[in-house]
């Protein structure tokens, strides 16, 4: 039996912001969901099942907070699921949902996700104190700085290319209404001169912590055919894992990320990812790691991620634009960013980005990493039915 | 060799909440001791309210007084309070339907004992004496003789159950919530004889049996083969950094002074980096390949830091697949 072709009819995002205490929890995922639905021109009562992901608990200090949100999310008599993948959960969330159509389970799937850091500070969450530990580490930004700084030393790429990547990400923000961040002030010189947090990242190159969420509503064909706007369809999607910490672990490049993309591009029908998607949103939370997923990705070969970068085809206007929402670096509530990733690449393929439109996006890459660069989830969406 | 170590692991923080327009209602209505729920689209109140209808997924902002006195649905007696719950003393967990009410609300009755407590009592409102818009501002519920009757909540202000139009000045938006959890933490076996050859000054890794990799600090299994790992090699004390980042933000739990050196290190004999310190070297001096060895201080679980040997450093080939 062949699978259900899934469509992305609906999608909706929070106005997002360092701290939204004008709503509640429930409040945050229920903008983003109203939102996907109105865009679907769908109401509660179309929705079979309701898929929700956001990264870890401690983040909010709400356990399990799926358990409270079933009335605001119109999922009383109906399946309600969590999915939890660390940062990469937006993507995870939203393939397990696709999943639900695809295996004609479920026929309209309504998909959420969401952080509100502002209850809590990330950078807590991630540094519990746990015992017999060498407490070493400030954030994030410290453990993946010295993967930053492997990547330049094994490419030779100049020191200036990550500025590039931020410089570009809060342009095209301003182009995004919902983004976080819109500096309109920025220039180049002044990423390069924000302070060194950890030397090779700078403040300018590193993400915000964001209140936000972001919520599609995914259907097969009799509900596209239905739908008020030119749908999204899957063409590929894939989850892949590994451990944090190995031997014989490459940070700059991790296998489950190229093994990941291996499967979507399969199932895509893709054989060569720099000539055939017109556009890609990258999970970047540190500017560097545009040029180091490029490599990781296959659009580039290795060593090579830093000159597609560096030659601007990643720009808004070059031949391959990546982040035209302005990423992860413009807006990052952790457990929906992924999500949002997923969620620009449709609405690419579907003509509906608005100022941050690719001309003529007829196929996309969403993409999204957790954790220790252990979690990948991608998908390939078109703005074609897949064939058969 | 001693067994396994414990140690416990407390994770304290104080997580805030904002409210929305509901929640915000009700806990500024207890501030000024006054229960409110919600009209839900089928008629019935809610309390607590809810921001949404249970039923049809509506938004609900129709707010209804409710009176402080109620019935008791049902109950659990707890014999042995714990810090940070309503009462000191043993009390009745109870939900309780409050006057005008449809659903029931949790907390606690203050009772002499189990036999003072059944399913069908009477209760009212204990307000507590500093309120500040939280639901511990119902003291608790004690025992209530009258029977449901509208009209006689607070004595200085009679209540009417109805639609509530009052504004509140200065209304609650948000509130704080400590939270803690106290874990014992057990890192297992291997790291247990990894923290034991440490207190010994000695850093051993753990090889595979099937591809023969160097784990440290050891796992009790190789992550990539999926087997345990037994056999005990020492590795170091010399290494070299594969790669680092200078930190100038300070970690919340970490008393260490900014700048840093935050390093891989490729131990001698080990095939996967550790993490460290680097110091005795300018922050800008530190390099790729550089040649480090610990330093250990008296009473440390873990090395310091570590230090240059001052020995030439290693050619990038020699450590580039240990980044």
């Amino acid at each position: 039996m062949t699978r259900e072709p899934v469509a992305v009819v609906g999608i909706g995002q929070t106005r997002h912001a360092a701290a939204r205490k004008d709503v509640s929890i429930a409040g945050l995922v229920r903008e983003a969901a109203l939102r996907a639905l109105a865009d679907a021109e769908l109401t509660w009562a179309d929705v079979d099942a309701v898929v929700i992901g956001k990264a870890p608990d401690f983040f909010e200090g709400v356990m399990m907070p799926e358990l409270y949100l079933a009335d605001a999310l119109g999922a009383v008599g109906k399946p309600l699921m969590r999915v939890h993948t660390a940062g990469s959960v937006g993507g995870s969330t939203a393939l397990v949902a696709a999943r639900l159509v695809a295996a004609r389970v479920r026929e309209t799937v309504l998909t959420v996700a969401f952080e509100k850091q502002s209850e809590s500070n990330a950078m807590w969450g991630l540094s519990l104190p746990v015992p017999f530990q060498q407490p070493l580490l400030a954030g994030a930004g410290g453990f993946f700085a010295p993967h930053v700084r492997a990547y330049i030393r094994r490419t030779g790429a100049p020191a200036t290319v990550g500025t590039l990547v931020a410089y570009k990400d809060r342009r095209n923000a301003l182009r995004n209404p919902f983004a976080h961040l819109h500096e309109h002030d920025i220039t180049l010189e002044r990423v390069q001169e924000s302070p060194m947090l950890w030397d090779p990242v700078r403040y300018s190159e590193t993400c915000p912590s964001s209140d936000g969420a972001c919520a599609m509503v995914l259907t097969g064909r009799r509900g596209a055919a239905r739908a008020p706007h030119p749908p999204a369809w899957v063409h590929g999607g894939a989850m892949r894992s590994e451990p944090t910490l190995f031997a014989g672990k490459d940070f700059v490049s991790p296998r489950a990320g190229r093994d990941c993309a291996a499967d979507v591009y399969r199932q895509a029908g893709i054989t060569d990812p720099r000539r055939e998607i017109d556009v890609a949103e990258l999970y970047v939370p540190f500017s560097w790691y545009e040029p180091m997923w490029l490599e990781n990705l296959g659009f580039a070969t290795e060593g090579e991620g830093w000159k597609l970068t560096a030659s601007g085809a990643t720009e808004l206007d070059g031949d391959l634009p990546v982040n035209p929402s302005g990423g992860v670096l413009s807006t990052n509530p952790i457990g929906a960013s992924g999500m949002l990733r997923f969620a620009e690449a449709a609405l690419q393929v579907r003509g509906r980005a608005g100022e941050h439109q690719v001309d003529g996006a007829r196929r996309a890459l969403g993409h999204a990493y957790g954790g220790g660069a252990q979690f990948f989830s991608m998908w390939l969406v078109g703005s074609e039915a897949p064939d058969g | 060799m001693s067994g396994p170590l414990t140690a416990p692991l407390v994770v304290e923080f104080p997580f805030t909440r904002s409210l929305g327009p509901v929640q915000s209602a009700f806990l500024t209505g207890l501030r000024e001791r006054v229960v409110l729920g919600v009209r839900a689209g089928d008629g019935r109140v809610l309390v607590p309210p809810t921001e949404y209808d249970p039923g049809t997924a509506e938004e609900l902002r129709e707010l209804v007084e409710v009176a402080p006195t109620g019935t008791v649905t049902t109950w659990a007696w707890n014999p042995a309070p714990r810090p940070r719950q309503p009462l000191p003393t043993p009390f009745a967990w109870v939900l309780v339907r409050l006057d005008g009410a449809d659903t029931a609300l949790l907390h606690a009755l203050d009772a002499p004992g189990p036999d003072a407590v059944r399913t069908g009592m009477r209760v009212r409102v204990r307000w507590a004496a500093d309120r500040t818009g939280a639901i511990t501002d119902i003291a608790c519920f004690e025992p209530y003789e009258g029977e449901p009757r509208e009209g006689e909540a607070h004595e200085d202000e009679p209540y009417e159950s109805g639609p509530y139009i009052r504004e509140f000045t200065d209304p609650v938006t948000g509130i704080t919530t400590p939270a803690r959890l106290d874990y014992t933490y057990a890192p297992g076996s291997a790291q247990s004889r990894y923290l034991a050859a440490l207190a010994r000054h000695r850093i051993v890794g753990e090889r595979c049996p099937a591809c023969r990799r160097v784990c440290v600090p050891p796992r009790g299994a190789c992550p990539t083969c999926g087997v345990a790992t037994r056999e005990q090699t020492e590795v170091g004390p010399r290494g070299t950094v594969t790669t680092y980042c200078v930190v100038n933000i300070k970690a919340r739990n970490a008393a260490i002074d900014v700048p840093y050196v935050y390093a891989h290190i490729a131990l001698d004999g080990a095939d996967q980096a550790l993490h460290g310190r680097i110091a005795g070297i300018p922050c800008d001096r530190v390099r790729m390949g550089l040649r480090v060895e610990p330093v250990w201080t008296d009473g440390a679980r873990h090395p310091d830091h570590y230090r240059p040997t001052g020995e030439p450093d290693a050619a990038y080939d020699t450590y580039k697949e240990l980044l």
